[in-house]
């Protein structure tokens, strides 16, 4: 199973029956499937989706050719490995919020980045009014160097105006 | 003994409550601890993780920070009391490569009895609360992946206030 891996990306307009639709297409294809991101993003539906395919690149992209007109989807096929039963656990979870401004996520993730926190899962949104828009983001990662070392960043972010929070993730393993 | 991991049915019954205290239950009881602490970090096991469907689970957070009862072993245990509710992050040592945000409540009165028959009741909360509740449900065929209230962290993130 280690070979012939693709990540399978898919976005278009959200509308009812895609997850569906295009599942079955891949399962009667022959697909199998590994780990999926399915969300919805500002009116769009996306899919980032780990698919095992024995008979190549080429013959996935016909699979899915059909349905994907169908459904007005945009497909992009890349080969991977497929590292599964790799999971990495968060050990911190960083909460941002503030008015909306240019750079917010480059400021906020490079210097997360340079005291050591390997991101493994960022999510975020532009909530409040369109006169007001708020931008939220949530991380979650791993703090190589500790997580008091991001305390100095969070206390930075916080005098420049943006709530920031630091949850360290407290795990249960029973 | 051995741990035994999910598709397993025998995770999925309701455990028997007991009824002999006798050396044979104490030695399997010592057993189960050695497996817990052979688990990579490991809190706590319950009885049905080794197939063992009797009402037993042993907790140990003694490793942490903050006010804790010790090594617990306890057996036809009982929450008589809660109180409260937290969303914490947990992983469970027969569901291997996978974790979730679960509901828990934030204190609660047990009570049980130990490896003799005599009757006992402890007061806990925080991390000792939740790992009581997580080793409880599997008396009862329950896993964390029945509760699981989110992957994702917006859930997560509300206990703290954000």
């Amino acid at each position: 199973m280690a070979e012939h891996w693709f990540m399978l990306t898919v976005v278009g307009r959200d509308r009812a029956g895609i997850v569906a639709q295009l599942a079955q297409t891949l399962f009667r294809a022959g697909a199998d499937f590994g780990e999926a991101s399915m969300l919805r993003l500002g009116g769009n539906f996306t899919i980032m989706l780990m698919v095992h395919f024995p008979a190549g690149e080429h013959s996935l992209a016909e699979s899915i050719k059909a349905v994907a007109e169908h459904l007005q989807l945009r497909v992009h096929i890349d080969p991977i490995d497929s590292h599964l039963h790799e999971n990495e656990a968060a050990d911190v979870v960083v909460s941002i919020s503030g008015a909306d401004q240019a750079g917010i996520v480059a400021g906020v993730t490079t210097r997360l980045a340079a005291v050591g926190l390997d991101i493994l899962n960022l999510d975020s949104t532009v909530a409040g009014s369109e006169a007001s828009p708020v931008y939220v983001m949530r991380i979650e990662g791993r703090a190589r160097e500790g997580i008091e070392a991001l305390e100095p960043v969070i206390a930075e972010l916080q005098r420049e105006g943006l709530d920031a929070v630091l949850h360290p993730v407290d795990m249960l393993i029973a | 003994m051995e741990l035994i991991t999910w598709p397993d049915e025998r995770l999925r019954r309701v455990a028997d409550v007991i009824d002999v205290f006798d050396k044979a239950l104490r030695e399997q009881a010592s057993k189960l601890e050695a497996v817990m602490r052979a688990g990579p970090a490991a809190v706590g096991i319950a009885a049905p993780q080794v197939g063992w469907l009797q009402r037993l689970v042993i907790v140990d957070v003694t490793a942490r920070k903050g006010t804790n009862n010790g090594l617990l072993i306890l057996l036809n245990p009982e929450i008589v009391q809660w109180q409260g509710s937290v969303i914490g992050r947990e992983g469970c040592l027969s569901v291997p490569e996978y974790t979730g945000n679960v509901v828990r409540a934030a204190e609660l009165v047990i009570e049980a009895q130990d490896l003799y028959g005599e009757s006992c009741r402890y007061e806990a909360s925080g991390f000792e609360a939740r790992v009581i509740q997580h080793e409880l449900d599997h008396l009862d065929g329950l896993l964390f992946t029945d509760r699981i209230v989110s992957r994702r962290s917006d859930l997560f993130l509300r206990q703290g206030g954000a």
